[in-house]
């Protein structure tokens, strides 16, 4: 079974159609690259896949191990194993990273039936997943990502991935906003956590990230739909040629 | 008695109230005078309505209609409700004085201790020889019908240098349905004094009662005060509380209030900075559901130059509640150098919540630096749906976006465990929510 199956999906904001009939296959343990000019529709898709609120699916089916995840809560998603790292990662005042961190953990525990985390053994968990990715212990004590760098926002959101352990990482621009250097270790972070039974869409509008994450499968999506599939090769070959060729074919 | 015709026709039934009252209130005959004289004050007004400013947004005549008749002296069994109630809501370690519908408690109270401590009588006692505290400069009618009916309270002399070891906690448990309790207390304290005080309100299985406070506080100079209070009554009481705090010269005066109960509620507060280089902080927090009304209406008055004064509160309404806060700071003409600033915000988590947000700066001096800020809305979207895609369900990630809001208030509170004990209350108020 796949793991995530997104089939003729059909999504509307407001009046608008976004996503006209996309069709995605994703298996345990691959990584894809969604690439597309602005506004053909790739963060939409990931929005949708992670349940944010305003978008209206008109048709078609989102399975998650065969499970249909348009029925499910966010949070229930999350639960399940689906991982969203935000475009722009939200501040949260007054909610300290740490606790944040712990509450969310425990929360999707909670949902699968699992034990909580006790203090020690979570804290020590932080503590090996924030090391690896050299994000400072005083930084988990500020609020949610307040006063933090584009860089550290992004790493922010790979210590989640490494805590949660989620089955789907879906990565929206995670390349917006961050230098090379930081771009390296955020990617170093999401390479450290692919594995066999992890899956990994990396949604970008550049080749640029695709040096650092590389992908086994690239597809190529304009006007709402996904117009060519291919590997790695066709990144490159859209570096060189732009995207105006797809235009015409979507 | 010389009554003039009451306002409505429920006030009438007041008249009656106070007869009956009167043989149960403690004083000498020229202290009965006084009361009297209160009462007429309060008879000639009536309950405050909203064509009287201060009273605009909370309407005692509609939202409460009439005063309650003073509730009977508790019996055993509403004493051991009230001794359940001090174990569920005593602060540890603090010296406790507790009050059970509007009578002092001995045996549930901390006596000797604060005999030593904190010079303690109580009101009853001291209103034996003196009427002094029963006067306040005051014209509101239900702070003179609290002087009118008061019957008992607490009265500390905190000695200059004295350095509490413990916070002076006083509980107030109402044990008795549909009947009203008066109760007037008074905090001296002394110069150089490190003191905190903690008032709390609940109810032991009463219902349907009426609580009707007024505490009158002084601070000497250099001293070092915290002063917090926490209302969380039946769902269906009312309580209308009074304070009246003068401050001297390089003091730290910090409060904080915070409303968790009462279908009606109002906390007004009238603190004046009488002496120079002294720095007051006054907070508040009103957590308000389904139908209840909270008003913290403050008043600061800075008669003197060179302090500071710092408002933070933050109101929280769901369903059809309704939020007020009134904060007024007032800076006399030679309170130069004043620096005063009030930040008040309404978290909004129902379309039939309502806040009603009024700052009023009167400012009679030239070279002050005063500001203030008011904002209402709703909980972000963006920010649940973060918390949402994490993992956390809809009403936990409301109440982790509600603590962080009123979380910059409940900061300003010093003790670290008093301030646990604080938002211990405010997380019980968040499961009732869910």
């Amino acid at each position: 079974m796949a793991l995530l199956e997104v089939k003729d999906l059909k999504v509307r904001v407001e009046e608008r159609e976004i996503l006209h009939g996309l069709t995605l296959t994703v298996n345990e343990g691959e990584i894809h690259a969604i690439m597309g000019p602005n506004g053909s529709g790739k963060s939409t898709l990931s929005h949708v896949i992670a349940g944010k609120p305003g978008y209206e699916v008109t048709d078609g089916q989102i399975l998650f191990r065969g499970e249909d995840l348009l029925e499910m809560s966010p949070d229930m998603r999350a639960a399940k194993g689906v991982f969203l790292a935000f475009q722009y990662p939200v501040e949260i005042p007054g909610v300290a990273t740490m606790n944040f961190l712990r509450t969310a953990l425990n929360a999707q525990r909670k949902a699968r039936g699992e034990d909580e985390f006790s203090t020690p053994d979570f804290l020590k968990k932080v503590r090996e997943v924030s090391k690896s990715l050299n994000i400072p212990q005083d930084m988990l004590k500020r609020g949610v990502n307040v006063g933090f760098s584009g860089g550290e926002k992004k790493r922010n959101e790979v210590l989640q991935m490494a805590l949660f352990e989620p089955s789907l990482c879906i990565l929206d621009e995670m390349d917006s906003g961050l230098d090379i250097d930081a771009l390296r270790i955020a990617a170093d972070g999401v390479n450290a956590l692919h594995s066999p039974k992890r899956a990994m869409v990396v949604i970008t509008h550049y080749q640029r990230l695709l040096n650092y994450i590389v992908p086994d499968i690239v597809h190529v999506m304009s006007k709402g739909r996904v117009v060519k599939s291919g590997g790695k090769e066709l990144a490159l070959e859209l570096e060189a040629s732009g995207y105006a060729q797809f235009e015409d074919a979507a | 008695m010389n009554v003039a015709v009451a306002k409505t026709g429920k006030g009438r039934a007041v008249s009656d109230l106070f007869t009956s009252a009167e043989g149960r209130l403690p004083g000498s005959p020229a202290i009965t005078a006084v009361r009297r004289e209160a009462f007429e004050t309060y008879e000639r007004l009536g309950l405050p309505h909203r064509r009287i400013e201060e009273w605009k947004y909370t309407d005692l005549r509609a939202l409460v209609g009439e005063v309650l008749p003073l509730a009977a002296a508790p019996d055993a069994a509403a004493l051991k409700r009230a001794a359940e109630a001090v174990k569920a809501h005593a602060i540890a370690g603090a010296s406790k004085l507790v009050l059970v519908d509007g009578v002092f408690v001995a045996n549930l109270s901390d006596v000797k201790a604060l005999v030593a401590e904190a010079g303690f009588k109580t009101l009853r006692e001291v209103l034996e020889k003196d009427a002094g505290l029963l006067k306040t400069a005051s014209t509101d009618a239900m702070i003179a019908l609290n002087a009118a009916m008061a019957t008992d309270g607490v009265v500390l002399e905190i000695a200059d240098g004295a350095k509490l070891s413990a916070p002076i906690q006083l509980i107030h448990i109402a044990t008795s349905a549909s009947a009203s309790a008066f109760t007037r207390s008074q905090v001296a304290v002394g110069k150089g004094v490190h003191a905190t005080i903690v008032e709390t309100f609940v109810a032991a299985g009463a219902k349907a009662y009426q609580v009707n406070d007024a505490v009158i506080i002084t601070v000497a100079d250099e001293a070092d005060v915290a002063h917090i209070r926490l209302m969380d009554d039946a769902p269906d009481a009312v309580n209308v509380s009074s304070h009246f705090v003068t401050v001297g010269a390089n003091v730290k005066f910090s409060f904080f209030n915070m409303t968790t109960g009462a279908a009606v509620s109002r906390l007004q507060g009238f603190i004046t900075l009488a002496g120079e280089n002294s720095e007051l902080s006054a907070n508040g927090v009103n957590l308000l559901q389904k139908t209840e009304h909270g008003d913290t209406t403050l008043v600061v008055d800075h008669a003197v130059p060179n302090c500071v004064s710092r408002e933070i509160f933050r109101a929280v309404i769901d369903d059809r509640a309704h939020s007020v806060f009134q904060g007024r700071i007032i800076v006399r003409p030679d309170a130069q150098k004043t620096d005063g600033k009030m930040m008040t915000r309404a978290l909004l988590l129902s379309d039939e919540a309502e806040a009603d947000n009024k700052p009023e700066l009167e400012i009679f001096a030239d070279d002050v630096s005063c500001g203030h800020g008011a904002t209402a809305g709703a909980l972000d979207d963006s920010l649940l749906f973060y918390l949402k895609a994490r993992g956390l369900p809809e009403k936990q990630a409301q109440a982790l976006l509600i603590q962080a809001f009123v979380g910059e208030a409940i900061e300003q509170i010093a003790d670290e465990a008093l301030r646990e004990h604080v938002i211990g209350i405010a997380e019980r108020w968040l499961e009732r929510r869910q």
